[in-house]
């Protein structure tokens, strides 16, 4: 465990330890209770694996009934309780505690009702992302988030995070894309917020629910909706001959009327760096390069290609190829989603930021990244949701030399409060978890952060729920790490990264 | 920013309506009104404000001079306004760049008093009532972006901001979406704006009969042609539009397609097959008349100087026929928007015990209703708006951490929150 401080622990819980895990065995399938250290090693971290704790026990409920009861069970016995789900977050939102019970829903694990009538898929909570698309692909339909861990998140996960994905800036979030969930408070209270209709009763808690990094609830059921394939996909790979161009570009097609699917960019560092490593044939000499994908019927994707070609030509463009076949489309994707391997080879660890700015401010804030980089001398590669203006910048450094990691997480500090001092947000898809913690005061100001608590402990007034995520602890802002991957060594390497 | 904690301003507290043109003035109210315990009503644009049930607040708290746009970027997408400000006049804006707000507010004038009304931009995010395009781009709550407003107790607050991906902290900007104005007083608003499409045109079905045009709806929705807009209009209504191209005048099923000129007519052409529809059978208005159309069907043009109650049904699309079915009794008159899972239905009248028949109904088929317009003697017993009683025991802590004292529109909602 590093130096990040967490809550207190409750000795007189860990004393307790023996008769909690029997206790947890009675209430839950004892086989689905792990209490040996070897049993519980592989919940020690999650996506963030630079932070690791061991937790007290692992629960692993099977019925919404379980969840309930485990609750409640550590609410009167004040028990602090961490959810995981597929354990993929970046921002370290299911680290365990040491005196805590570690519910680990990994067996909520089906589909439970398909309706094309209603275009919705009712489903448990860890079943992953992609399994939802490849259960209704069939019939022409797909779930529209694609956050790229997409293969091994879950859904659960990417509600309690509000996951985003490529192609948020036409079909949204998971906020935007969710009809209704199934809930445990902390209390045991088992309740449903939203279902199969399009709205509603009351209060929107469904929304107060998603990207509450699950300190509010447990999810046990969640209703999405599905979407209509559509017809044809195609993108354009544009090189730029600076960033200003690229930027421009983006703001004219927006202006245009255009929403793209998705639109990247990518400095040159990181296009380099890429192309080097996956030959994916990007334009290495452009100062930026960016894809931009649009979709929908033939004759509306080519005018829009159409349209596309035509700005990024009056912004000076210095290449540009259209994508003629789907394999060459994704042959476009393929080099940008290796963005973290590639830089795995450039340097033995780096860090993935996450900042959230206004499009139009891509120049000026990759021109302070530059100024940053001079200044604690390590390299740095951007690659940029352009279209809805996600900024994710590539930290390269050393981790075993401890004057590099400290001059790595002060960067990337510097970088999100730049962020938000241009009018962006700390973070953009990967969520706060105990990663950006104690920036949240560059954000908020105490009554917000207060507003905050306070609805936190109107629904758990004992904050056992996933304490010491999201909320500073310290009040001081600006340290701790980012997704931090030692030579290429993190949690699940293949797993392509946003 | 904080606001300035001893601000002086030259309010006179003894007046009853409050009409602030500044933030200040706002948090210096809410300051006076919290330590007082004055219950306070929160107003706009008076569009809206017959929604609800009846409530006593001492004072009231009207934000039609807090308005003007704070900041608009057509390129980053978002506009920044004051909660008192006009939709009318924010749908301006946005016009000159060939921008509007894609969840087409509802314009509640027309059913209240006759004429257009389209009230502030804090009234329709407290409502949260969105038009046509919803099943397509989302409700108000999935536009607004961020927020500046003033809690129960006086403090300023704020969530979200001015950026679509934002994940920093819980998303107040859904909880404050359809509150009806109990938990905060909204101050700033910054809400997601979109290009408007190229064109857009209107594929009529004649067709009197629900079932079908539920058929043609879910068929609709789930092709390619992506449609953003569903209706269908019993016979009764189908008199109430008069377009040139549209050549008869009973039931009707509108269907809209939005985006480039060509693409739009590939899709008219493609949905008119899809759906097995001969020559005379349907019509397609151009993009003038489609305008006009989808306009009436978002102010609930039909229901103009009607004296019937109206209710306002949302289901899952799979149970709508057999809601109508069960409801409609002789002399109703409804029609169906959002692709079939919106249902507006007006009501001679109403007691008690048909609502409690309603309610079973709509909660049987996994949906709700709100009460929008309702006669006055009926109005002070009724269930405006419906809840079970876990939600009702959470809503009511949550209302207590935005509002400790329930001072902003008390029982607004429901009695106790």
């Amino acid at each position: 465990m590093s130096s990040l401080q967490m809550p207190k622990v409750d000795n007189s819980i860990l004393s307790k330890k023996d008769k909690i895990v029997s206790d947890m065995g009675r209430i839950i399938n004892p086989k689905n209770v792990l209490s040996h250290p070897d049993e519980l090693r592989p919940f020690e971290t999650d996506g963030l694996t630079a932070y690791r704790q061991m937790p007290l026990v692992v629960v692993m409920p099977e019925t919404v009934e379980e969840v309930s009861n485990v609750l409640r069970y550590c609410n009167d016995n004040k028990v602090k309780v961490v959810p995981r789900g597929a354990g993929t977050g970046l921002s370290g939102g299911s680290l365990p505690l040491e005196d805590c019970v570690l519910m680990a829903m990994g067996k909520f694990n089906k589909i439970l009702e398909i309706d094309f009538e209603n275009r919705c898929v009712v489903t448990q909570p860890c079943v992953t992302n992609l399994a939802i698309t490849h259960a209704v692909q069939d019939k022409g339909f797909y779930y529209a988030p694609d956050p790229s861990s997409q293969i091994a998140c879950s859904i659960g996960g990417n509600v309690a995070e509000n996951s985003g994905g490529v192609h948020s800036l036409k079909y949204g979030a998971t906020t935007n894309n969710l009809l209704g969930i199934e809930v445990v408070l902390m209390d045991g209270t088992i309740t449903k917020f939203g279902g199969k209709a399009m709205d509603s009763e009351g209060y929107d808690f469904l929304g107060l629910m998603t990207g509450s990094e699950g300190l509010l609830g447990v999810i046990t059921e969640v209703t999405v909706k599905i979407l209509k394939s559509p017809e044809i996909v195609k993108a354009a790979l544009i090189g730029f001959p600076t960033i200003e161009d690229a930027g421009n570009c983006v703001a004219e097609i927006i202006a245009e009327g255009c929403i793209p699917a998705g639109m990247e960019i990518m400095d040159k560092a990181l296009t380099k760096a890429t192309n080097d490593y996956s030959k994916a044939g990007y334009p290495t000499d452009a100062e930026a390069m960016m894809i931009v994908e649009f979709d929908g019927t033939e004759h509306e994707v080519e005018a829009y290609i159409e349209k596309a070609k035509q700005i990024a030509e009056k912004n000076n463009s210095s290449s540009l190829k259209v994508s003629k076949s789907n394999e060459e489309r994704l042959k476009f994707w393929a080099g940008r989603k290796a963005a973290f391997p590639a830089c795995g080879v450039l340097a033995p660890d780096y860090m993935c930021m996450d900042g959230s700015i206004p499009r139009g401010k891509l120049a000026e804030v990759l021109r302070e990244i530059t100024r940053l980089s001079k200044k604690y001398d390590l390299p740095v590669a951007n690659a940029f949701h352009a279209g809805d203006g996600n900024l994710h910048p590539l930290i390269m450094f050393d981790a075993n030399d401890k004057n590099s990691l400290k001059k790595c997480e002060d960067f990337g500090a510097d970088i999100l409060k730049y962020c938000v001092k241009v009018g962006g947000a700390l973070t953009g898809e990967h969520g706060v978890g105990i990663e950006k913690r104690e920036l949240m005061c560059e954000a908020f100001n105490d009554k917000d952060i207060q507003q905050q608590l306070t609805i936190k402990v109107a629904l758990d007034p004992n904050s056992l729920l996933n304490p010491g995520k999201v909320y500073p602890i310290l009040r001081k802002c600006a340290e701790e790490g980012r997704v931090h991957v030692h030579g290429g060594k993190t949690k699940f390497p293949d797993i392509p990264r946003f | 920013m904080e606001e300035k904690q001893n601000f002086q301003t030259s309010l006179d507290f003894n007046q009853n309506i409050f009409k602030p043109s500044t933030r200040e003035e706002i948090v210096e109210i809410v300051k006076n009104c919290y330590k007082k315990s004055i219950p306070l009503e929160i107003s706009g644009l008076q569009s809206k404000n017959k929604i609800g049930r009846n409530f006593q607040a001492e004072k009231t708290l009207d934000l039609s001079n807090y308005k003007g746009i704070i900041d608009y970027k057509p390129e980053e997408l978002y506009i920044k306004v004051k909660a008192g400000t006009p939709i009318n006049e924010i749908e301006e804006a946005l016009k000159k760049n060939n921008q509007q707000l894609a969840f087409e507010p509802n314009d509640f004038g027309y059913l209240f008093s006759g004429e257009s009304n389209s009230g502030s931009i804090g009234g329709v995010v407290a409502c949260n009532f969105a038009g046509s395009r919803r099943f397509k781009v989302g409700s108000v709550r999935d536009h607004l972006l961020g927020f500046q407003g003033v809690n129960g107790k006086g403090e300023t607050i704020k969530s979200g901001g001015t950026v679509v991906k934002n994940v920093t902290g819980y998303d107040l900007c859904k909880i404050l979406s359809g509150s009806f104005g109990t938990l905060t007083v909204l101050t700033e608003i910054s809400i997601k704006v979109l290009p408007k499409p190229e064109t857009s045109k209107t594929l009529i079905i004649k067709n009197p009969h629900v079932k079908k045009a539920l058929d043609y709806l879910g068929q609709s929705l789930s092709s390619s042609t992506d449609p953003s807009g569903g209706v269908f209009y019993p016979d009764y209504f189908g008199k109430n539009f008069i377009l040139n191209d549209l050549t008869h005048d009973g039931g009707l099923t509108g269907i809209r397609i939005e985006g480039p000129m060509n693409s739009v007519d590939q899709r008219i052409d493609r949905l008119s097959k899809e759906l097995d529809l001969i020559d005379n059978e349907f019509s397609v208005l151009d993009s003038v008349q489609t305008e006009i159309f989808w306009s009436k069907t978002k102010n609930l043009e039909v229901f103009k100087n009607s004296k019937s109650n109206l209710i306002r049904i949302v289901v899952p699309i799979s149970e709508t026929l057999q809601v109508i079915q069960k409801l409609k009794k002789d002399d109703l008159n409804y029609f169906i928007d959002w692709g079939g899972s919106l249902i507006w239905m007006a009501f001679d009248h109403l007691n008690s015990k048909i609502l409690a028949e309603i309610k079973e109904i709509t909660k049987n088929h996994q949906g709700y209703y709100t009460l929008i317009k309702i006669e006055d003697n009926f109005k002070a017993s009724a269930d405006i708006f419906t809840i079970d009683p876990i939600k009702y025991k959470i809503s009511e802590k949550i209302k207590k951490s935005f509002d400790p004292k329930r001072i902003f529109n008390p029982g607004k909602m429901y009695t106790g929150i």
